[in-house]
């Protein structure tokens, strides 16, 4: 149905003669006849029977009046879709023409601006649900399988690297806190007290390699010793003991604070997780490990949850449309004649001042055009929200059209409501395609 | 200002090429003439038949190549018939009722959703396949026979089957974390706990496909509730609100509730495919222990991982609640006919025949219904063992997300489930159970 914008197309028919006017009709009328009837067969009659079977229930039995409508504006995930097309319309077709703008007066100025436009026009040539996929497996949370999030981590990694240790937790109550925080010991500990810092949820790979098994100290007078060790053996073991086979964790910074919370020492654990502050003055502290040992890696944007999932399609709608734009635009800008834009130089205009009040008003014919296009495409669109949107957030990103698709094909099969959705896509559709038939006549 | 002239000419014509190009990239997705059985010939003996049967089902990829072999070996017994097989992958549902809509249906089908074949048959779209049910009865148990039937009428035949009650593991992960594979449901919980305390989550979820949660919500049911409720639900006979189910979810939650037990977190789960679920357990570097998924999941390990099966992967069956006994959650793919033709009969006799069946058994990552397929063509011990539980099973249940209207039990992003998806990204047993009986009245009206 969206695609009656084909008819806007059609060659206008020339200005006929007086002379065998009826001879001259007949050979119009038999030249039209084929298109005709492809059109009615194709165009005309599957889009009065959408109306008709708009009004009717799922089975196509009962007759049901306007209720398909009123489902269209009650139920809460078509409101969605309606929600988010409205949102399509409002930021795309600006963005695509702007950017297109962009990049199509950037490219006049560079030297290589023929690679640079095939590598932006690039996208147009694959269908829209291959980029769909494309962007479907760049925005995955995984670091590892998302390319746009492996950027990220790799980024964030390096301004803040990673710690000794990525996840753990506290193997017995003994111990409080996370991996944001740190860890610490609920009670406080006095010289010649012995602290026990068991973690958990350790992966064995994660061990440092100089790892010893890790022993439980001895205390000793005028001294806190303790140890951090992974407090897991194969089977579980118990929690906050010690025992054979559990390793320590060397390289861990652990520090000794007043139990206000201002640090008097910190140390670091040997290769079996022991650690000992000497010489501490009597009194009661509290032994910590700083949150700087857990840096947890980069966890991954998540582009393709709830919140993101609809800029997230933009973003990959706007990837393959931005090359049309900034074609069909730098066509328009080819044809500006440059007397206009030296005039405005030699008059002293600066290069800001002639974008905006030469080149820009020369050019918005061009840009109502692409603009318009992109807002019907914009209204219509589907294919790339079904493929980048998993399953589970596909409610989330409903657009119209594929609200239509998976109302009438996506297995509850209403092609009553399915119609009632179509029809209103179509009705939405035609105020922009009269528009824009008429910037078509009027420029002929 | 009036631009000058000449220039939206060019520009027209690139318009109207591009809307053009589109137009025709959008017109070659619709309308694959489905195949019509031209020229079928009026020779009944084996070697006379003639023609082209095309058949459609969810198989893809690997599975695609391996059925495609099936038809290979079909190919040698009637050279003269040539079978058009087309994927439709998840879509079937859709791509089915579409074409049955327009007229227009495949010849042969094969339908993992009884729920659909039963509306097809409802509406007159099937054809009996009774004249094959001399090969089916000698072939297949009575059980799977009856499945075939709607109304007394046999409209399908199970050529594949699986048996979803499994969960697969990660072996060098349960020896470091020192556990067995449990077999009851209090041992699977420590031993997913255990897991956990060893630094690596247990549970890899595929909660982008809503079936893998429902899957595992039949699993607990049957178990938990017990057959005859199961068979009640299945039937909607019980609402969705029943205590039962909501004891159910209230033990599923114990698994997905287990939040920090789950690779990549509920954000990662929620877009985490089946394979990649399947992927990121097994090899170098696993992300999770154990997939709760059934007997095919082997099928999608990495094609370039030669995975050893018993020391890469290993299976055990889904644990037991209490004293219930061993009951087999599974499901099938069925074929129906809709349009009837001799080549048609003939490929349908065909694979109703041990010799069908075990092409693929061979070629691995098939359980067989047939009862007559050699055991010994099972490829590992691993899939003998899943293969024979299906078979041998004191109590087996269909997929109950199979059995029901495909707007609620087997829709991408709608009824179970959607319901499923949400239920993971908070689980909560009664707001669940309550959205699952909307959804279901809704399906069922």
């Amino acid at each position: 149905m969206a695609g009656g914008g084909n008819i806007a197309a059609a060659p206008p028919v020339p200005r006929e003669r007086r002379r065998g006017r009826l001879r001259e009709r007949l050979v119009a009328g038999a030249f039209l006849l084929p298109a005709a009837i492809l059109l009615g067969i194709w165009l005309v009659y599957p889009a009065l029977n959408t109306v008709v079977r708009s009004f009717y229930d799922r089975s196509g039995d009962a007759f049901i009046g306007i209720d398909n409508y009123r489902t269209l504006f009650t139920s809460d995930p078509l409101l969605t879709a309606i929600r988010n097309n409205a949102l399509w319309v409002a930021v795309v077709p600006a963005l695509v023409t702007a950017i297109g703008l962009i990049f199509a007066v950037l490219t006049e100025r560079i030297r290589w601006s023929v690679a640079f436009k095939v590598a932006v026009f690039m996208p147009m040539a694959i269908s829209l649900f291959a980029a769909g996929v494309i962007w479907r497996v760049m925005y995955e949370k995984e670091p590892d399988r998302g390319a746009l999030n492996a950027t990220i981590g790799a980024v964030s990694d390096w301004v803040d690297p990673p710690g000794v240790l990525s996840s753990a937790r506290a193997s017995s109550p003994a111990l409080a806190g996370g991996t944001g925080g740190g860890f610490a010991l609920r009670d406080t500990v006095a010289p010649g007290g012995v602290a026990l810092m068991g973690l958990t949820g350790i992966r064995a790979s994660e061990v440092p390699d100089d790892a010893r098994d890790a022993v439980r100290p001895r205390p000793e007078p005028g001294t806190v010793t303790g140890v951090v060790w992974r407090d897991f053996r194969p089977g579980g073991g118990r929690p906050g003991v010690v025992e054979a086979g559990e390793s320590g964790l060397p390289g861990v910074t652990v520090e000794l604070r007043r139990p206000g919370g201002a640090r008097v020492a910190d140390t670091r654990t040997a290769s079996d997780g022991t650690f000992r502050f000497t010489n501490v003055a009597d009194g009661d502290y509290r032994v910590a490990i700083g949150p700087k040992t857990f840096a947890e890696p980069f966890d991954g944007v998540n582009w393709l949850g709830q919140g993101l999932i609809t800029p997230a399609v933009m973003m990959a709608y706007i990837w393959v449309w931005a090359g049309f734009a900034m074609v069909v635009i730098g066509a328009g800008l080819a044809a500006i004649p440059r007397d206009l834009l030296e005039a405005a130089r030699t008059d002293g205009a600066s290069e800001w001042q002639v974008f905006r009040k030469v080149t820009v008003p020369l050019l918005a014919p061009v840009l109502a055009v692409v603009f318009i296009t992109m807002v019907i495409n914009v209204l219509k669109v589907f294919d790339i929200v079904l493929s980048v949107a998993p399953a589970s957030v596909q409610d989330d990103a409903n657009v119209i059209a594929l609200a239509m698709w998976r109302t009438a094909f996506g297995g509850t099969n209403d092609f009553g409501l399915g119609s009632a959705i179509a029809v209103f896509l179509f009705l939405l559709v035609i105020p922009v395609l009269a528009l824009n038939v008429r910037r078509f006549r009027r420029e002929q | 200002m009036r631009r000058p002239h000449g220039h939206p000419g060019r520009l027209l014509t690139l318009l109207v090429a591009l809307v053009a190009a589109l137009a025709l990239l959008a017109g070659c997705g619709g309308d694959d003439d489905g195949g019509d059985s031209g020229g079928a010939s009026t020779g009944a003996a084996d070697t006379n038949v003639k023609g082209t049967v095309s058949m459609t089902a969810v198989w893809s990829g690997d599975e695609e190549a391996k059925f495609q072999k099936v038809l290979d070996g079909f190919k040698d017994r009637y050279p003269n018939v040539t079978v058009r097989y087309t994927s439709a992958g998840d879509q079937l549902p859709t791509v089915l009722s579409t074409a049955v809509e327009g007229g227009n249906p495949p010849d042969l089908a094969a339908v993992p959703q009884p729920g659909l074949v039963k509306g097809f048959a409802a509406r007159g779209a099937l054809k009996p396949i009774d004249f094959a049910e001399g090969t089916i009865t000698e072939n297949y148990s009575q059980g799977w026979v009856d499945q075939g039937k709607v109304d007394g009428t046999l409209y399908g035949l199970y050529f594949k089957g699986a048996n979803k009650s499994t969960v697969w593991f990660n072996p060098r992960l349960f020896e470091d974390a020192g556990v067995e594979p449990p077999t009851s449901w209090e041992e699977f919980l420590q031993v997913a706990d255990t897991l956990k305390d060893s630094g690596v989550p247990a549970y890899s979820i595929a909660g982008a496909d809503g079936w893998t949660l429902t899957d595992l919500f039949e699993n607990i049911y049957l178990r938990s509730a017990g057959p005859e409720k199961y068979d009640q639900l299945a039937a909607h006979e019980i609402p969705w609100t029943d205590p039962s189910v909501i004891n159910a979810l209230t033990l599923m939650k114990d698994v997905l509730g287990d939040r920090q037990n789950i690779a990549g977190g509920i954000d990662g789960a929620l877009q985490t495919e089946f394979p990649t679920s399947v992927a990121q357990t097994f090899g170098d570097d696993p992300k999770a222990a154990m997939v709760l998924e059934g007997d095919f999941v082997p099928t999608a390990l990495p094609a370039d991982s030669n995975l050893v099966a018993g020391e890469d992967y290993d299976v055990f069956d889904f644990p037991a609640f209490g004293e219930a006994p061993d009951a087999v959650m599974g499901a099938g793919d069925q074929i129906v006919m809709f349009r009837d033709s001799p080549a048609a009969r003939a490929l349908v006799e065909y694979l109703a025949t041990p010799e069908a069946a075990e092409i693929w058994v061979e070629q691995g990552g098939f359980s067989s219904p047939n009862k007559n397929v050699d055991e010994g063509a099972y490829q590992d011990d691993l899939t003998r063992q899943t293969a024979t539980a299906l078979a041998e099973a004191e109590t087996f249940r269909f997929d109950m997300s199979d059995l029901q209207p495909a707007a609620f039990g087997a829709t991408v992003g709608q009824g179970m489930w959607k319901d499923f998806q949400d239920f993971l990204r908070n689980p909560d047993p009664k707001a669940t159970a309550q959205r699952l009986e909307r959804d279901a009245a809704r399906a069922y009206r």
